[in-house]
C-alpha cells in the first residue's frame, strides 16, 4: 500500500514537472522543472530497487547534464522564447489525434494484462556491486566502446566550442 | 491484489506519458535549448521502461535461463552515457550556431550557408 502511494506521489510529480517544462516560456524555468522530473524519477528507481541507477540519475543527470544546460542558457543569455504562429491544421487534427492516441495507449497497457504482471517490491537490488560485476563481466566490450564514445564526444565538444581564429 | 506489488502497466503508462510530454515539447517549443531538454525527457521515459522491465523479469519465476534480469539496468547506464555525450556535443553545436546566427530560434536557422 505504501509503495503504491509513493509511486503515485512521485509519478504525479514527474508528470507535473514534464508539463511545466512545456508550459514555461523561459528556458531556465524549463531546466529547473526538468531537474524536478529527474529527482522524482530517481525516487521511482529506488522504489524499483535500482539503487545504483538512482544514485547516478541524481549525479549524472540532475547534477552534470542539467548544470551543463543551465550553464549554456546563462552563457548565451537566452531570454523568453519568441512566439511564432503555429499551423492551424496541426491544432485541428493534432489535439484530437493526440487524445485518441493517448487513450489508446493507456487502454492497451492497462487492459492487455492477461497474466496480471506485477512488480514485486524489493525483489531486485541493483546495487553498485552487482551492476559493477555485470559491467566488467558480461558487458565489458560495450563498456570499453562507451569510453571511446566519450572520448570522441569530448573532442567534438572542444572542436565545436573553439573560437575560430 | 497483493498490496506489496505494483502492476507493470502503471510504470509503462507513466513512461508513455513522459515520452508524450517530451515529443510535444520537441514539436512545439521554439527554443533550441528547450528542444534538447525535451529529448532528455524522452530518454528518461525510456529509461523508466527499462528499469521497470528489469524488475519485472526479476520478479517472475519460470523465466528462461538466458534472461539476465539486471541487464535492463545496465542498458540504462549506457543510455545515460550516450545522453551525456549527446548533451556535450549538442550544446557545443548550439553555442556554435548562436555565435554565427545570434539567435536560438530554430525557425531562423534556415540557411545551410551563412
Amino acid at each position: 500500500m505504501l509503495h503504491l502511494v509513493l509511486f503515485i506521489i512521485f509519478g504525479a510529480i514527474c508528470v507535473a514537472g514534464a508539463i511545466n517544462l512545456i508550459a514555461q516560456k523561459h528556458p531556465l524555468y524549463s531546466a529547473l522543472s526538468l531537474v524536478v522530473v529527474m529527482g522524482a524519477l530517481a525516487a521511482i528507481y529506488l522504489l524499483l530497487g535500482a539503487e545504483f541507477l538512482a544514485a547516478i540519475q541524481v549525479i549524472v543527470y540532475a547534477g552534470a547534464i542539467m548544470v551543463l544546460f543551465v550553464f549554456v542558457i546563462m552563457l548565451l543569455g537566452a531570454g523568453e522564447e519568441e512566439h511564432t504562429r503555429g499551423s492551424k491544421i496541426a491544432l485541428i487534427f493534432g489535439v484530437p489525434g493526440m487524445i485518441v492516441g493517448a487513450v489508446l495507449v493507456v487502454w492497451v497497457l492497462l487492459k492487455s494484462n492477461p497474466l496480471g504482471e506485477t512488480i514485486g517490491v524489493g525483489s531486485l537490488y541493483g546495487s553498485g556491486q552487482t551492476i559493477g560485476r555485470l559491467l566488467f563481466g558480461d558487458f565489458l566490450l560495450p563498456f570499453e566502446i562507451t569510453s571511446v564514445l566519450i572520448l570522441i564526444a569530448i573532442m567534438g565538444a572542444v572542436v565545436l566550442a573553439r573560437r575560430e581564429s | 491484489m497483493n498490496w506489496e506489488q505494483i502492476p507493470l502497466s502503471y510504470y509503462l503508462v507513466l513512461s508513455a506519458v513522459l515520452f508524450a510530454c517530451g515529443i510535444t515539447g520537441f514539436l512545439i517549443k521554439r527554443n533550441i535549448i528547450t528542444i534538447f531538454m525535451s529529448i532528455e525527457l524522452m530518454l528518461n521515459a525510456v529509461n523508466l521502461s527499462f528499469v521497470a522491465f528489469a524488475s519485472y523479469w526479476a520478479t517472475i519465476h519460470g523465466r528462461p535461463a538466458w534472461v539476465q534480469p539486471l541487464s535492463g539496468q545496465v542498458f540504462v547506464f549506457f543510455v545515460m552515457v550516450v545522453a551525456a555525450a549527446e548533451a556535450a556535443v549538442g550544446l557545443g553545436i548550439v553555442i556554435a550556431v548562436f555565435r554565427t546566427r545570434e539567435t536560438l530560434n530554430p525557425d531562423r536557422v534556415n540557411l545551410l550557408k551563412l
